[in-house]
């Protein structure tokens, strides 16, 4: 089968799988999973042949796999929907299947299958466990084949995304990733918590998506078209749209759009200041949370504005000062790596420390994206999906073991809190030690794993072409970052237990184990494709093979930032820097925070998110709510509409009232009835000619026959 | 003999036919009456041949029809009056006033 056929296919299988759990299987928890293990399976395996077939190429950036069929007829011409490879998405494609076949097999794990039902667990709450000869032990998620069919559409969603060669089909399998986070964090709906996350989420990042839908419009009307290859990859067209003002703060129609797309990226990839959904999305089952934070969701909103970095940049060349737009995302992905990071070190709640990291880590894709660094922006993508999807099935695993303890010890604490655990390590080995590789991966361990090497390659970007603000605040991210992992590994996994759950807890069974082994590999070797080539001994001994190949998706082939110690220097420093004050000040932690006291009311500050969701509540929210009862419901609807309707209403009774009696009933009925009473009289009256004797009628006729005789003689014969 | 003479024949005829059919109380008298007025007609049309187009037969096919509806007639006719005697044990015209409303 051609190459192009397969990539055509990829999607297909999670879509299949999602209507058949749905119309078919959903008694069958085992047969559910099933489908949906085997069509994430099939879709893996057409991404590996299409992704080993597509390094293989030559020049993939040039010569891309096309392939494209009419669409939606627009006048005389149609518009085209296809599927598109090249270096970019094909690296996309790589991680995406694996993470997402993780999580789907991670899930089966997750959701306790082959576990007796729990007596009390209803269907939209997290399972209670169940009571089987006198001991409590989990019990099977009451929902358990819904999930794989959402989640199953959620990866429809993505691989549309990643495969497509539009704007438009793009933005379909983000929409339908949109719908599916709605529908996943709302999963234990329940839950009160779940369901305002859930229409969080759907809210917050639907006004990222309106404005992307925009940025849409108007790059078709632009151009006349949507496809990748046509705008990107062409030097007119980019040119013209860099030199067209738009008319708008002096941006380029280029700046424009790109910005306007931009805004959707922010929506969907977390970005300060549409942050606030991501972190309240951890409702959700932990495997939707990985697949939310690593494999797809966020991720898609980085790939976008990679895939539309040509646009973006338009006009710009390596070594220019930035075009605003650039500069725009710089700031906002430095603000957001930080915001974010300042945040997740006083967290408790060892998925919401993630939560924030994901959004930190976002925010340095999308600062490095900002400053021109595409290849490293694209690196770090790639090598954060692996180790944030790693964290975040450990986090789940974590929590999994701490619900055992919690079970057996029936005492009622936060699984997920990381200040009742403690001492997990002896318990949980496997979960400690992918979750440990998982941890220095995001801290960016020096040499070894697979986060350093990208997140190295951003800051020697930054460095190389000067732009120190950024540098400056993405390495006090990146030290933030060391810091609150490393402390969420001592509070998690060192130490004493503190609660006896924590003491109970137990490892989980190999279908979770596994995906953490697979994902924990790739945590590590999957930073082994960008070594810069002049790194100091080991440089040069595995090729710098990804910045060769996703910078050929580029017009202008991107070189390399010059090696230079300086920046390499900060990377190592932050990076063990971080991680042993968090191991120092965290090794004899208690039950509360030591940082509590000596930040003080920065510390409150810092657990309370900067209060920029109450800050929200009071100015949009509040706002909102007035309008909507005083202004629309009071005034608006009761008072202006209701008050005009009803007052037609009144007046139309009365006019019909009017008609009725003045004129219907006297006038039309009247003249009915007289018709009828006349007709009646009439009859009356000559009903008495008709006597019956047929010598009678019959004289009649005769009569009337002599008459016209006559008539006929003397006046027309005359 | 002059045409006027069948006509005033045929109109005696026709007027005692008549008067048979306004007069009379029996009804199988009055449907003598109607055989009395076809016949008078059947006058007309063989006085008319005979003076106007002796060479073709229009009057007599007319006759003949005629015939033929005053044959089917006295059937139906006297059939009724059997009928209605049978039920109302009387032929007289006036006494059988079923059309009345």
């Amino acid at each position: 089968m051609p190459t192009e056929t397969l990539i055509w296919l990829i999607p297909l299988p999670p879509l299949l799988a999602f209507f058949l759990i749905l119309l078919f299987t959903r008694k069958n928890n085992a047969l559910s999973h099933t489908v949906g293990v085997a069509a994430a399976a099939i879709s893996w395996l057409l991404g590996m042949v299409v992704f080993f077939t597509a390094i293989g190429v030559e020049h993939l950036g040039e010569h891309p796999f096309r392939s494209a069929i009419n669409w939606l007829p627009t006048g005389d011409t149609f518009f085209n929907i296809g599927v598109f490879i090249d270096p970019l998405n094909a690296a996309v494609l790589f991680f995406v299947a694996w993470t997402v076949l993780m999580i789907f097999i991670y899930s089966i794990g997750y959701h306790n299958f082959g576990a007796p039902k729990g007596e009390h667990d209803k269907p939209g709450l997290p399972p209670h466990g169940a009571e089987v000869h006198g001991h409590h032990v989990p019990s099977v998620e009451p929902l358990y084949a819904r999930f794989f069919a959402f989640i199953a559409l959620f990866a429809f969603g993505m691989f549309t995304l990643v495969v497509s060669d539009n704007l438009l089909t793009l933005f379909v399998g983000w929409e339908i990733m949109g719908l599916c986070s709605y529908l996943l964090i709302g999963f234990w709906y329940a839950k009160p918590s779940a369901r305002n996350a859930a229409i969080k989420a759907f809210l917050t990042t639907r006004i990222g998506d309106v404005f992307m839908l925009l940025g849409i419009v108007a790059l078709y009307s632009a151009t006349g078209t949507l496809n990748f290859y046509d705008i990107l990859r062409n030097e007119d067209i980019l040119h013209t749209l860099a030199t067209t003002p738009s008319g708008v703060f002096g941006l380029s129609a280029a700046g424009l759009i790109g910005l306007l797309l931009f805004i959707g990226t922010v929506g969907k990839s977390a970005q300060w200041p549409l942050h606030v959904w991501l972190p309240d999305a951890m409702e959700g089952p932990t495997p939707v949370s990985a697949m939310i934070h690593a494999a797809t969701m966020v991720s898609a909103g980085v790939y976008m504005v990679l895939r539309m970095f040509p646009l973006i940049s338009a006009g710009w060349h390596h070594g220019d000062p930035l075009n605003t737009t650039m500069t725009v995302m710089a700031f906002i992905g430095a603000l957001t790596a930080i915001f974010a990071a300042t945040i997740a070190v006083t967290q408790n709640d060892i998925k919401r420390v993630l939560a924030y990291s994901t959004i930190s880590q976002l925010g340095f894709m999308i600062a490095a994206l900002g400053i021109g660094a595409y290849v490293a922006a694209a690196f770090h993508l790639v090598t954060h999906a692996f180790f944030k999807a790693l964290l975040f099935l450990g986090s789940g695993s974590v929590i999994h073991g701490m619900e055992h303890g919690v079970l057996h010890t029936g005492e009622h604490v936060d699984p997920q809190d990381m200040f009742n655990m403690g001492g997990l390590r002896k318990k949980m080995p496997i979960t400690f030690w992918t979750f440990l590789i998982g941890g220095f991966a995001l801290s960016g361990f020096p040499l070894i794993t697979s986060g350093f090497w990208s997140k190295d390659e951003i800051l020697a970007d930054a460095f190389a072409n000067g732009h120190l603000g950024v540098l400056i605040t993405l390495s006090l991210a990146a030290l933030l970052t060391a810091f609150y992992t490393m402390r969420q590994i001592t509070l998690t996994f060192f130490g004493a237990p503190r609660t006896k759950a924590a003491e109970h807890a137990s490892e989980n069974k190999l279908v979770m184990t596994a995906p953490l082994m697979v994902l924990a590999v790739f945590a590590v070797i999957a930073g082994w494709v960008g070594i810069p080539e002049h790194f100091p001994v080991i440089g040069g001994l595995l090729p710098s093979w990804f910045h060769d190949f996703v910078g050929g998706t580029l017009l202008e082939h991107p070189h390399a930032p010059d090696f230079s110690t300086i920046p390499l220097g900060i990377s190592l420093g932050v990076a063990l820097g971080g991680l042993g004050l968090g191991y120092l000040v965290y090794r004899k932690a208690g039950t509360v925070d030591p940082l509590r006291k000596p930040l003080g009311p920065l510390y409150t500050l810092l657990q309370n998110k900067y209060y920029i969701d109450e800050l929200y509540e009071r100015i949009f929210v509040r706002p909102a709510r007035v309008i909507a009862e005083k202004f629309s419901y009071w005034f608006l609807d009761r008072t202006v509409i209701d008050g005009a309707l009803h007052w037609v209403a009144r007046n139309s009774l009365d006019l019909g009232t009017f008609f009725r009696y003045g004129f219907e009933n006297p006038v039309i009925n009247g003249f009915g009835n007289w018709i009828a009473h006349m007709t009646a009289a009439i009859g009356r009256v000559l009903r008495k000619v008709q006597t019956g004797a047929v010598q009678q009628y019959m004289l009649v006729v005769a009569l009337v026959a002599f008459g016209g005789l006559f008539y006929y003689l003397f006046t027309v014969l005359r | 003999m002059p045409l006027s003479w069948y006509l005033v024949l045929a109109a005696l005829l026709f007027c005692i036919g008549l008067y048979g059919v306004l007069a009379r109380k029996n009804a199988v008298a009055i449907l003598m009456g109607v055989e009395l007025m076809l016949n008078a007609v059947n006058i007309n049309l063989v006085a008319f041949w005979r003076y106007f187009t002796p060479d073709k037969i229009g009057g007599h096919a007319f006759a003949v029809i005629v015939f033929a509806v005053a044959a089917a007639e006295v059937a139906v006719g006297l059939a009724l009056i059997i009928s209605i005697y049978r039920r109302r044990k009387t032929v007289a015209a006036d006494e059988i006033n079923l059309m009345k409303w």
